[in-house]
């Protein structure tokens, strides 16, 4: 029975797990056993990361406590197997929200510093990591060291975005955000094409703290890149406790079949570029339903079916942007494979402390498509191409399949990063892009 | 604002349901083995809501101290409400089979400790004329099986006991309340292949808190495994024994 697997469901890993339940306990298995382990999370990364195949996967969902709250300065500090959901129901009553939300709030703390993670902040705020002023790594051989800018500054930066493999994060301390409300002011734009991407991205990123386009990756043509881009800010409406935000439906029991495809996707986004008839909407909404929409959704990931979905996340230059975006949408709509949520995001400039941090200013796109196998690959590695040559760099938190080459090639940093890696801490993903021969 | 006492805090259930209390705004007094897991716990509790929150070490088999503890409990607390306690082992029962010295712990701590725990509560209860007592048991009390008994039978004696104890506190205001959970997903159920009857320790603990709250005797959690022992009890012995349960 495999209990553990990634949010693309695929690969799929086998592995024993040990469950990590207190900070002040020892990692034990990796003392005792040859097998290497995986620090994990909540299993919502796509791809391998946070897997571990033939090894032992540490389970942190167990240390999720709290452990200082200080309401006036907006500083919560609390163990890496913490939900960003228990962060935000816990702080948003105060007045304070995350600095940097993702896309479902249905991931661990030490996943999203593990992972850098980014939200629709980014041109504003940076990754999540900007914002961890310090935290705890346990090591196997059970050292520990507390690391921050000033103190074990090498293993700070190793560690966020260090995908798990400097050790385990017992704990960490972030500093939130002060909001006005709980509501978020928003604003739907529909655009056309592309072009009208780029200038509703540069306009909107010097009024709204929170931007994303959704795009409609099968129009082709003088419709290239239509969609509709989504732009907020946090409003003074909606106050005291975030409601219990259950998940509306839940796809767990869903036949094996995948039901994504490319006319179930027209379908949807036919129907969803034409949601709205005007060319602006405001809303107002709680900040559940802005950030985290496939949250009502619980286990979405399941209408790929049981060969999986593979998300395609890149970022490239901004001078290269136009080119590179509309070279991969164009050949996704005239592939054969079936292109789903695509979304565009301008990032900004904002470094992060972390080593192997994934963004980078200008442009990135992600793309879901259903795994079909060999064809599904060979569109992907089309895109690495585009992509590289424009000297951009792909999401090691959503891949299953770039190669060693292609790694080693966006982010040159990885040789730094092995040198911090814990000897008894290793992932299918790290195999992957490291162990090659020469 | 209830003043609750929780004794095995460091068991998940009985954690998740702290939290429960927590979120209430309870003041709590936390009683485990382990002075740092203690300490993990308390400051949880604290950013959770909780009011009041103190600790204490008790090992399962000090006897001597338990009526200490109570008492502890309750002068921080200023009165005890509410006193859960869910501490407990489950002994391999193959090793158990030709173990008697892992039998006698087994009864030790899931059983003998745990009842004479409940004495002390009662006691307390009584003299206060109001309180809630709730105890975690278990399904595997309800009827002996080859796979389970050792757990099972001590299992079977607290809840036997805390059946008696409710009758005879009936009259004085005190509650008893026996909460039987079916597989929960926890640490001590790590080395389990997990399938559909299997639970959450949240959603134990929500069952937890609401009958503590609410009222209930007896409380299976989740409330299925109520059917099922059913089931499970009127089966005759001459069939059951031949049964691979």
């Amino acid at each position: 029975m495999s209990r553990y697997e990634s949010w693309g469901r695929f690969p799929q890993a086998q592995q024993r797990a040990q469950r990590l339940c207190w900070r002040s306990d020892d990692i034990l298995s990796l003392k005792q056993e040859d097998a290497r382990g995986l620090p994990f999370g909540n299993g919502r990364s796509y791809g391998d990361v946070c897997l571990n195949d033939g090894g032992i996967l540490l389970d942190c969902r167990g240390m999720d406590r709290f452990i200082e709250f200080d309401k006036k300065e907006g500083i919560v500090r609390c163990e890496g197997g913490v939900l960003l959901r228990d962060i935000l129901q816990l702080v948003v009553p105060h007045g304070w929200f995350l600095p940097v939300v993702p896309g479902t709030q249905w991931v661990t703390l030490g996943g999203a510093i593990a992972n850098d993670i980014h939200g629709k902040n980014h041109h504003r705020a940076g990754t999540f990591g900007c914002h961890v002023p310090c935290f705890e790594l346990l090591r196997s051989d059970g050292s520990r060291r507390v690391c921050s800018p000033s103190s074990n500054s090498d293993w700070y930066g190793a560690t966020i975005g260090g995908l798990g493999l400097t050790g385990v994060i017992t704990w960490a301390e972030i500093r939130l955000k002060s909001i006005p409300g709980t509501d978020i002011e928003g604003e739907t734009v529909r655009f056309g094409n592309l072009s009208e991407f780029f200038d509703l991205s540069r306009e909107s990123d010097r009024s709204f703290e929170y931007t994303v386009a959704w795009v409609d990756a099968l129009a082709t043509g003088p419709r290239l890149g239509r969609g509709l881009f989504f732009r907020g800010n946090h409003s003074g409406n909606g106050h005291g406790a975030s409601p219990e935000e259950a998940e509306k439906i839940t796809l767990d029991g869903l036949p094996a079949v995948p039901l994504v495809n490319r006319a179930t996707v027209r379908i949807f986004n036919a129907l969803y570029a034409r949601k709205q008839r005007r060319a602006t909407k405001r809303v107002r909404t709680g900040y559940g339903p802005f950030f985290f929409p496939l949250d009502a959704v619980g286990g979405w990931n399941r209408l790929y079916g049981t060969g999986g979905m593979l998300q395609y996340q890149f970022v490239v230059p901004p001078k290269e942007a136009s080119d590179v975006v509309s070279g991969i949408l164009d050949r996704a709509a005239r592939s054969s494979a079936a292109p789903f949520l695509t979304v565009l995001k301008a990032f900004g400039d904002k470094p992060s402390p972390g080593l192997l941090s994934f963004p980078r200013p200008g442009i990135t796109m992600a793309i879901d498509f259903p795994n079909r196998g060999q064809p599904t690959m060979e569109l992907l590695n089309s895109f690495d191409k585009l992509v590289r040559e424009a000297g951009g760099r792909i999401y090691p938190a959503k891949d299953a399949r770039m190669s060693a080459d292609v790694f080693q090639a966006c982010f040159p940093e990885w040789s730094e990063l092995s040198s911090f890696a814990d000897p008894r801490i290793s992932s299918s993903f790290w195999r992957r892009v490291t162990d090659r021969p020469r | 604002m209830k003043r609750v006492l929780i004794i095995g805090a460091t068991s998940a259930i009985v954690e998740a349901t702290a939290r429960l209390f927590a979120s209430n705004g309870d003041s709590i007094f936390l009683v485990g083995r382990s002075e740092s897991k203690l300490a993990s716990v308390g400051a949880d509790l604290k950013v959770r809501g909780a009011g009041k929150v103190g600790t204490a070490i008790l090992e399962a088999m000090d006897f001597g101290r338990q009526a200490e503890i109570v008492e502890r409990a309750a002068s921080f607390l200023g009165g005890i409400d509410v006193a859960l306690i869910g501490y407990g082992i489950l002994p391999d029962q193959e090793a158990a089979n030709s173990d008697a010295a892992l039998v006698r712990r087994a009864m030790d701590v899931n059983a003998v400790s745990t009842v004479c725990l409940m004495t002390h509560l009662a006691e307390f209860f009584e003299g206060a004329r109001a309180g809630t007592l709730a105890v975690i048991s278990s399904v595997a009390g309800d009827r002996g099986r080859a796979s389970n008994y050792v757990y099972g039978s001590a299992k079977a004696a607290v809840s036997h006991y805390a059946q008696g104890l409710r009758c005879r506190l009936a009259s004085s205001g005190v509650r008893v309340v026996t909460i039987k959970p079916g597989f929960v997903d926890t640490p001590m159920t790590a080395q389990f292949s997990k399938g559909m009857l299997w639970a959450t320790p949240e959603s134990v603990a929500k069952r937890i808190h609401s009958s503590i709250l609410a009222g209930g005797d007896i409380v299976y959690a989740p409330w299925f495994w109520k059917w099922i022992m059913t089931v499970i009890r009127i089966i005759p012995e001459r069939l059951f024994k031949r049964l691979p349960l």
